[in-house]
C-alpha cells in the first residue's frame, strides 16, 4: 500500500509539474488584425474610437470640475497643469470591436512645447506611441508619427493620421462622433 | 479499493507538495537591489498611491478584488481588454510635493509562467511632468512575490486581510538588468532614451476592497539631465 501512495505521490507530482507547463495560465482574447499591405511593403491599419461612448474618462486642469467625466472625477487643479488634458478610451477596430485601450494626453503649455501625443495599447499585440503635429493639415486630419512602441510594434516606425468625424453620427446607436488612428507602419529594412 | 484510495491519496498529496515547492521556493522572489541605486545620473522618482480611491481613476474587470474609482468609471468588460486595468495617477516627488499626472495601462502578459515563478503583467505609463516634459516607459512586471506575500495571506486570514512591511522592485524587463525602457516626447525629455524602475511598498492589503495602504514609485533615469526646480532648490 505504502509503494502505491509513492507511485501515487509521484504521479500527483508528474501531472502537476505537467500541467504547470503545458496549460497557459493566461489566454488572452484576440480579434482579428485588420490590417491593409500598401504599396511600399509597409501596412495600414484603421483604429476607431466611437464618441461619446467609448470615453473611460476626461480631465481638463484648470477647467469647471463639471467638465471632467466621468462624474466623481476629482481632477487636480494645480497651475502647472493647466492647458493640459488628458483623455482615456476604449479602442476599435474598423469591424468596431474593441481590441485595446488608448490614452491622448495634449498639453498647450510653452515651457515644455505644446505636444499631443497618443498612447495605444492592445493586450494581445503590443503597444504603440505616437506624437502628433499641434497643427492640423488643411483642417481635415492632425499628422503625425510613431515614437515607439512595443511587441508586435517594436521595430515599426511610420505616419498616422487622426481624424475627427461627424458623419458617422447614430443617434440609434448613441454614437455623436469618431476619432480615427489610421497608421501607416514599415519594418526595419531586411526584415522583409 | 485500498489501493486505490492510496494511490489517490497519493496524487492529491503528490499535486499539494507541488503546489508548495512552486509557493515556497525560497530561490525566487528575493528582494534585488535597483539597478538605478548605483546611477550616477539624475534620478527622478515619482510616486503614488496604489489605493483605488486614492487614484484619479481605477478601472478594470468588474469582478476584480480591487473597486473602480470613481464608481462611475466604465469597466473593462470587453473580451479583449478585460485581463487590463487602467489608473490615472497624481504623482508626488520625493519631497512628496505635485509632480504630474500619470496614466498606466497594464495587461496579464501570455509570457507568465508558474514554474519560473513568473506572473507577469505588460505594462506602459505615460508620465506628464508639467516643468519638464513627457515620458512613456514600458516594462514587464512580475506579481509572483505580490501574490506569494500579500495576496495568498491575505485570502488565508480569518480577517481576508494582510497587514505587514513589504517592498519589492516590480520591474523584470524588457531591460537585461531588470528595468523599463523610457522613451522622453517632449520639453527636456525630447529624444531621451533611458531606463526605469517601479516599485511598491506595502502596508495593508483586504481581499473585499484591494489595496488598503499600498504606495507605488517609478524612478526614472535622466542621463545629462537639467536639474528640475525641485533638484535644484533640494541641493542647495
Amino acid at each position: 500500500m505504502i509503494r502505491t501512495f509513492i507511485v501515487g505521490l509521484f504521479l500527483g507530482l508528474s501531472a502537476a509539474g505537467a500541467l504547470a507547463y503545458f496549460v497557459p495560465v493566461v489566454d488572452l482574447h484576440r480579434e482579428a488584425s485588420l490590417v491593409k499591405v500598401e504599396p511600399n511593403g509597409g501596412n495600414s491599419e484603421e483604429f476607431r474610437v466611437n464618441l461619446p461612448d467609448d470615453r473611460i474618462a476626461a480631465g481638463i486642469a484648470g477647467a469647471d470640475p463639471a467638465a471632467n467625466f466621468p462624474a466623481g472625477l476629482n481632477w487636480p487643479s494645480e497651475e502647472g497643469l493647466g492647458g493640459s488634458t488628458v483623455e482615456v478610451f476604449k479602442l476599435r477596430n474598423s469591424n468596431d470591436r474593441v481590441i485595446g485601450l488608448a490614452a491622448r494626453i495634449e498639453s498647450k503649455k510653452e515651457s515644455t512645447g505644446p505636444f499631443v501625443h497618443w498612447m495605444l495599447h492592445l493586450p494581445a499585440r503590443g503597444s504603440l506611441f505616437l506624437q502628433m503635429s499641434r497643427a492640423g493639415a488643411g483642417g481635415e486630419f492632425r499628422p503625425g508619427k510613431l515614437v515607439g512602441g512595443t511587441r508586435e510594434f517594436e521595430l515599426m516606425s511610420g505616419a498616422v493620421r487622426e481624424f475627427y468625424r461627424t458623419d458617422v453620427e447614430n443617434a440609434d446607436l448613441g454614437i455623436s462622433g469618431r476619432l480615427e488612428l489610421v497608421t501607416s507602419l514599415v519594418g526595419p529594412v531586411g526584415e522583409q | 479499493m485500498k489501493y486505490l484510495i492510496s494511490l489517490l491519496v497519493g496524487l492529491i498529496f503528490g499535486v499539494a507538495l507541488f503546489a508548495l515547492a512552486l509557493l515556497f521556493n525560497p530561490f525566487v522572489g528575493r528582494q534585488e537591489l535597483s539597478p538605478l541605486s548605483v546611477s550616477d545620473d539624475e534620478v527622478a522618482i515619482l510616486s503614488y498611491s496604489a489605493v483605488s480611491t486614492d487614484l484619479l481613476l481605477y478601472t478594470s474587470d468588474a469582478d476584480s478584488i480591487t473597486q473602480l474609482h470613481p464608481a462611475e468609471a466604465a469597466d473593462l468588460w470587453e473580451p479583449a481588454i478585460r485581463d487590463s486595468e487602467l489608473l490615472i495617477a497624481s504623482l508626488t516627488n520625493g519631497r512628496g510635493m505635485p509632480a504630474g499626472i500619470g496614466v498606466k495601462i497594464s495587461t496579464s502578459a501570455e509570457s507568465t509562467r508558474v514554474l519560473h515563478s513568473e506572473a507577469i503583467a505588460n505594462s506602459v505609463w505615460f508620465v506628464y511632468m508639467p516643468d519638464r516634459g513627457a515620458v512613456v516607459v514600458y516594462q514587464q512586471e512580475n506579481y509572483w512575490a505580490y501574490i506569494r506575500d500579500i495576496v495568498i495571506p491575505a485570502w488565508r486570514s480569518s480577517s481576508d486581510s494582510w497587514k505587514g512591511v513589504w517592498s519589492r522592485n516590480m520591474t523584470s524587463g524588457p531591460g537585461a538588468l531588470g528595468t523599463a525602457r523610457v522613451i522622453g516626447l517632449s520639453g527636456q525629455f525630447a529624444g531621451l532614451e533611458s531606463v526605469a524602475v517601479e516599485s511598491l511598498n506595502a502596508r495593508a492589503y483586504s481581499m473585499q476592497q484591494g489595496p488598503v495602504s499600498i504606495t507605488g514609485s517609478l524612478s526614472i533615469e535622466i542621463p545629462n539631465a537639467e536639474s528640475s526646480p525641485d533638484v535644484a532648490a533640494a541641493q542647495q
